[in-house]
């Protein structure tokens, strides 16, 4: 169970990045954050990684306060950030180096054949594609197996079909362990398609606008009415988000669950 | 199909090596062109009674006394004292260069410290230095060698202070996401990151040894190509001279290939579009 309790983030600088972010996220549960640009979608998952901290409240996963990155938190950025000298199945395996080298290499080895790329652990990563390197990244921070994990825009820089393979690669290694999944995305589709629930979020600051539930079993049809149906609701919420000002929580979210 | 054809397919750009051009071989060789064919002329023009061999002596008669100094001994006790103290200068050099360079890199204190006096220092010319080192070091072999390392050790710091605080900021987070302690940090992350930056900054610095010893020798010197100049120098002996220049070049062209090949293996990794000159 991961809990943001009243989380509130100030830069130097002083801008008011988030304030008053109130969100609890079921053990399993994928959780997706849209919004439009500066609403803190990813200042708040730099937060949950621990890797800055925040001004006020907290971040409590399962009772335990998140000050610094955790050895459970899994996280996928927006690049792939691979280390170049490294080959694809070390990169894979970064997280790993505690374990024997055969271990180590069962698991790296599992991990790139479930998102397709059995065969390219000698390569460099300057020889993949953008797609092959970000599959190379959701690899890398599956095989340590977190409890949680975060995702920022992880395939925003990629086409649709490419995207839409990603997606399948992505649950597909989620179904094995089903760890808690909180992913910022600007994408509606992309989020109505993985998540169990969308937040929408507003800017200045940034802050919690609504909420609404996704209670579509998967594998998910893009193409059904339900889906359709969802995805409309989603981004009504999200035009409404940039037009209002005044947060409407949970009313919608709510409706939304009678409109089904 | 298989899931890696499926894979290529989605993304479509089988990874294939990069392709090396036959031609490569044979651009290298059109570098001897230019030299060799303006050698042959000088040597015709200077044999037919065109111009005047003795300041500016033809190909064959530098062959000749090349080939005498080889034979003699002498061009090897040259060049070895000229390549030991390159190598003693560049070891230190680097070695300091290196470690104040990441100093000053990684921790901010050390830079506010250190920093505006070293490049205060850079300023001065090195040959500068060389009246004072006589003085502190003796006229022998530390004074050139403390020479060489001052040459060699600014753009070795300054290369390696540059390349850690350019290390990209996104790729010091993965190692932060994944929990690296410090030491592992530095090990995993930030070495292999400068790896690139340093080995240019130390063939740079190298570079420089190669100059600084010239200075060196001829400022006063028993033996080394340095001294080969000088002497040719005061006896008359243009092709005395240019010798030297040749074993110079070669010296300093092998050197700097030596430490290219040692290098090349850790870079294999590097997305270059060329290699690096």
């Amino acid at each position: 169970m991961l809990t943001f309790d009243h989380l509130s983030k100030t830069y130097a600088a002083g801008t008011r990045a988030l304030s008053g972010i109130d969100i609890s996220v079921a053990a399993g549960e994928i959780l997706a954050l849209v919004g439009g640009s500066g609403c803190g979608k990813t200042t708040l998952l730099r937060l949950v990684a621990g890797l800055d901290r925040p001004s006020e409240g907290r971040i409590l996963l399962d009772d335990a306060i998140i000050t610094e990155p955790r050895a459970d938190v899994g996280v996928i950025f927006q690049e792939p950030r691979l280390l170049p000298w490294l080959s694809v199945a070390d990169n894979a395996g970064f997280g790993l180096s505690h374990l024997p080298a055969a271990e180590r290499n069962r698991l790296v080895t599992g991990a790139l054949a479930r998102v397709g790329l059995a065969g390219y652990e000698a390569r460099w990563p300057r020889e993949l594609s953008g797609g092959q390197q970000q599959r190379v990244a959701i690899a890398r921070a599956l095989v340590t197996r977190p409890k949680l994990l975060l995702m920022d825009e992880p395939f925003s820089a990629l086409d649709a079909t490419t995207r839409a393979s990603l997606h399948g690669h992505l649950l597909a290694l989620w179904e094995e362990s089903r760890p808690t999944v909180v992913m910022v995305t600007h994408d509606v589709e992309e989020a109505v398609t993985l998540a169990d629930r969308i937040v929408v979020m507003q800017p200045r600051p940034g802050r919690i606008f609504d909420e609404l539930d996704n209670p579509l079993t998967r594998p998910r049809d893009r193409l059904s009415p339900a889906f359709e149906a969802i995805k409309r609701e989603a981004l009504r919420t999200l035009d409404r988000s940039l037009t209002d000002s005044e947060p409407r929580q949970h009313k919608a979210a709510e409706s939304a669950g009678m409109w089904w | 199909m298989s899931s890696i054809e499926i894979a290529e397919a989605i993304d479509g750009k089988p990874a294939a090596p990069p392709a090396r051009p036959a031609s490569r071989v044979g651009l290298r060789l059109a570098g001897f062109l230019l030299p060799v064919i303006l050698a042959i002329i000088w040597e015709i023009l200077v044999r037919a009674g065109l111009a005047n061999g003795r300041l500016m002596p033809p190909p064959s008669v530098v062959g000749k006394t090349l080939w005498q100094l080889a034979v003699s001994g002498e061009l090897w006790t040259h060049a070895l004292a000229t390549l030991w103290r390159v190598a003693a200068g560049f070891g230190i050099g680097a070695a300091v260069g290196t470690a104040l360079g990441a100093l000053t890199g990684a921790l901010p204190l050390a830079r506010g410290l250190l920093d505006p006096t070293l490049q205060a220092l850079r300023a001065i010319p090195s040959i500068a230095w060389v009246p004072l080192f006589i003085l502190w070091f003796g006229i022998f072999e530390a004074s050139k060698v403390a020479l060489i390392a001052v040459g060699v050790f600014f753009p070795v710091y300054l290369g390696v202070a540059a390349a850690i605080l350019s290390i990209d900021r996104k790729i010091v987070e993965v190692g932060r996401v994944f929990r690296l302690s410090r030491l592992a940090m530095v090990r995993r992350v930030l070495l292999p990151a400068i790896l690139p930056d340093w080995f240019t900054a130390l063939r740079g610095g190298l570079g420089l040894g190669f100059m600084f010893v010239v200075a060196a020798e001829i400022m006063g010197a028993s033996e080394g190509l340095g001294y080969l100049l000088v002497d040719g120098q005061q006896l008359g002996r243009p092709d005395t001279i240019i010798a030297a220049i040749i074993a110079f070049a070669v010296l300093g062209k092998l050197a700097d290939g030596l430490l290219l090949a040692i290098t090349r293996p850790f870079l294999a990794w590097q997305d270059t579009a060329r290699d690096r000159l």
